[in-house]
């Protein structure tokens, strides 16, 4: 009823072409953007900005990256992790040896790092694809590992490889409580995610998913494959890079190599097979997801466990969360292949029936 | 030149224990076209099984038959890694058949976690060690052609044998018997195998089945040789060029791919490493992988990728 764009008329190319055809969403979209700028920062306590919301829009960045090469120019990657951590180290190099770096242009340059080595690093891909691929970009996340943890140069000679970064200072603005960081963070994924649609309606995004739907009958019809898959790892990089020197910056401000193990690129790649392949708004998805379900479990066993009247160490804990993350994972996956944004999607065409359905 | 015979030995047999877990992802992607990365989640799991089950039958049997309470031990993991396969099959894989490659890969993933949570909590998670009655003392060999000899371990010498027995009893078995006619078939085509009526839940619970031996084996010998802990599981990183490099669906690929790397890492590492600041083994072996790909993609054994419009 409420949620039906009868009524609506496209008079113009612009009006039939725009990212949100349907009024309603407009409004939607607008609102919520409006109530995370506005209503979570007064709403939101401390531990919610630093343990869910700050690594949730951060991530989901990454993810966004992620979903840009793998959702839509259909290469797999299992190194994001070593383009986080490009994207950090470079970022902190900028800004600790060239002398009155801002913050944003050492972000930007960290990115365009992590942008250089994609492409290097997307060579292969010219060659191999599919799983043969995923195992070879792991030869990136490795490399990389081994590089900030010996080469001394990369964490300025800093005696334990751990590095810092202190008095984040945005043209004047100094980020140091948590809800400040949030809204950067807030900020700098509403100009990039609105980037990243706007790159999947443009020309380069429809080369990505020709290439990604049949690369041989992409390139008969003549798009040259080497420019759109090493675009497409230069542009995911960008925003992966971008996002690791944030996730170092903002959310960690002292941090190792570990901090973007192969295990980060795991969960990433999770993020964007659950949340939808292909979709913007499922890298969303699968960044809620896969932040919020470890600390979901952690709180929740325990306390379940007392309401049977057992007690559950932490390490049956741990266990116990490894197994229900593990079940959880192959269940979406069989329920729903295609992502949590797939599920949305379903939703919403119900919606605009409802409650006619015939 | 001693020096460098011991380490290309010493690289060989890495190589070859490499290989073994290479194995496990080459059948499973073989028969069903998943790239299983629970493969080094059953090692970690399989081993588990076998340190404590070894453990508990010595403890039953009063201590006196360390081989019997192996035996026994064996056949207790295997029937475990039966189960594991079984369950495997039944409630994820049955349900995602036709899926793309990437989502297969992240369900084993998954299956990953749930194995290695599942293992710890059954059989716990310290370290154990497998006893299995390996040699440790390493033996000096060519001593006459030599000056000083080479020095061989022969924990990975015997390693090294069981692996090629292995080897060449599972190529048997995928050549010569019905079952393994089978596997081939479903490994070709899964609709053709399915209308001339092989059971394909059947072929891919006997695929898991062997696959999870096959991790047995690995376990108990990475496990006596490292002992039986989480970062067991990790192995199956190490693998990974090894099964790229030999090509997904060979299983001599899988062989040859392991003593490439194994001696491109054991070189790298003693020739190249001081250089660079040590360390190298585990990236060397994926540029390697890597290199070797640029040039043929399928990698040394597999099938040529074709592509039609």
């Amino acid at each position: 009823m409420i949620y039906r764009e009868n009524g609506q008329f496209k008079t113009s190319y612009g009006a039939d072409q725009q990212i949100f055809p349907i009024a309603q969403d407009r409004w939607a979209v607008l609102a919520i953007i409006a109530f995370a700028f506005i209503g979570v920062p007064l709403l939101a306590d401390e531990y919610m900005f630093r343990a869910i919301l700050i690594p949730f829009l951060i991530l989901s960045l990454a993810a966004l990256g992620v979903n840009l090469l793998v959702g839509y120019c259909g290469q797999i990657t299992l190194g994001a992790g070593a383009f986080m951590a490009i994207g950090a180290y470079a970022a902190y190099n900028f800004l600790i040896r060239i002398d009155g770096m801002p913050l944003l242009g050492a972000l930007i340059l960290g990115g365009l790092t992590s942008a250089a080595m994609g492409i290097l690093f997307g060579i292969p891909s010219l060659r191999v694809r599919g799983l043969y691929l995923a195992v070879a970009t792991l030869a990136a996340q490795f490399f990389w590992d081994w590089a900030f943890l010996r080469i001394k140069w990369f964490t300025n000679d800093s005696s334990s490889g751990s590095v810092s970064v202190s008095n984040l200072d945005f043209f004047g603005w100094t980020i140091d409580a948590p809800a400040e960081k949030y809204l950067f963070c807030l900020g700098m994924l509403v100009v990039f995610g609105l980037l990243a649609k706007n790159m999947t309606r443009a020309s380069i995004g429809r080369q990505w998913m020709a290439i990604r739907d049949m690369d041989v009958a992409a390139e008969v019809i003549g798009i040259r494959p080497m420019w759109a898959k090493l675009s497409a790892f230069a542009v995911s990089s960008f925003f992966v890079g971008v996002a690791g020197a944030m996730w170092g910056f903002v959310h960690l401000g002292s941090w190792e190599p570990a901090a973007f193990s192969v295990d980060r690129s795991f969960q990433l790649l999770f993020m964007v097979i659950i949340g939808g392949l292909g979709s913007i708004v499922g890298s969303f998805f699968g960044a809620a997801f896969i932040v919020i379900l470890p600390i979901f479990l952690n709180q929740m066993l325990p306390a379940l466990g007392g309401l049977f009247g057992v007690s559950i160490s932490t390490a049956a804990v741990s266990h116990a969360e490894l197994i229900i993350f593990g079940v959880l994972i192959v269940f979406f996956l069989i329920v729903e292949p295609h992502g949590l944004a797939r599920l949305w999607a379903t939703s919403k065409e119900k919606l605009r029936l409802w409650p006619f359905p015939h | 030149m001693a020096f460098f015979l011991e380490t290309l030995i010493g690289g060989l047999m890495a190589g070859m224990l490499y290989a073994l877990v290479a194995l496990g992802f080459v059948l499973i992607f073989k028969a069903s076209g998943v790239f299983n990365f629970a493969q080094g989640a059953m090692v970690l799991f399989a081993a588990l099984a076998m340190a404590r089950f070894s453990e508990w039958f010595n403890a039953a049997l009063g201590g006196d038959s360390l081989l019997l309470a192996n035996i026994l031990a064996f056949i207790a993991s295997g029937g475990v890694m039966f189960v594991v396969a079984w369950v495997i099959e039944r409630l994820a894989l049955r349900n995602l058949v036709n899926q793309e490659g990437a989502t297969l890969l992240m369900a084993t993933l998954g299956i990953t976690y749930v194995l290695e949570g599942v293992g710890q909590t059954i059989f716990g998670s310290e370290i154990y060690a497998i006893d299995v009655g390996m040699p440790k003392e390493p033996v000096m060999m060519f001593e006459n052609l030599f000056e000083g000899g080479i020095l061989i371990n022969k924990e990975d010498f015997i390693a090294a044998l069981i692996a090629a027995a292995l080897v060449a009893g599972l190529s048997l078995f995928f050549q010569k018997t019905s079952t393994g006619r089978a596997l081939r078939a479903v490994a070709d085509d899964h609709q053709a195998a399915l209308s001339i009526g092989i059971p394909l839940n059947r072929i891919w619970v006997i695929v898991w089945c062997v696959a999870g031996i096959v991790a047995l084996v690995a376990g108990i010998i990475w496990g006596s040789k490292l002992g039986v802990q989480f970062s067991l599981a990790t192995v199956a990183l190490r693998a990974l060029p090894v099964v790229i490099l030999g090509g997904l669906t060979s299983v001599p690929g899988a062989i040859i791919g392991g003593l490439i790397i194994g001696v491109g890492e054991k070189l790298s590492e003693v020739y190249l490493g001081p250089y660079v600041g040590g360390g190298i083994e585990i990236w060397f072996a994926y540029m390697l992988a890597l290199v070797f790909l640029l040039f043929r993609p399928q990698g040394l054994f597999g099938e040529k990728i074709i592509d039609r419009v």
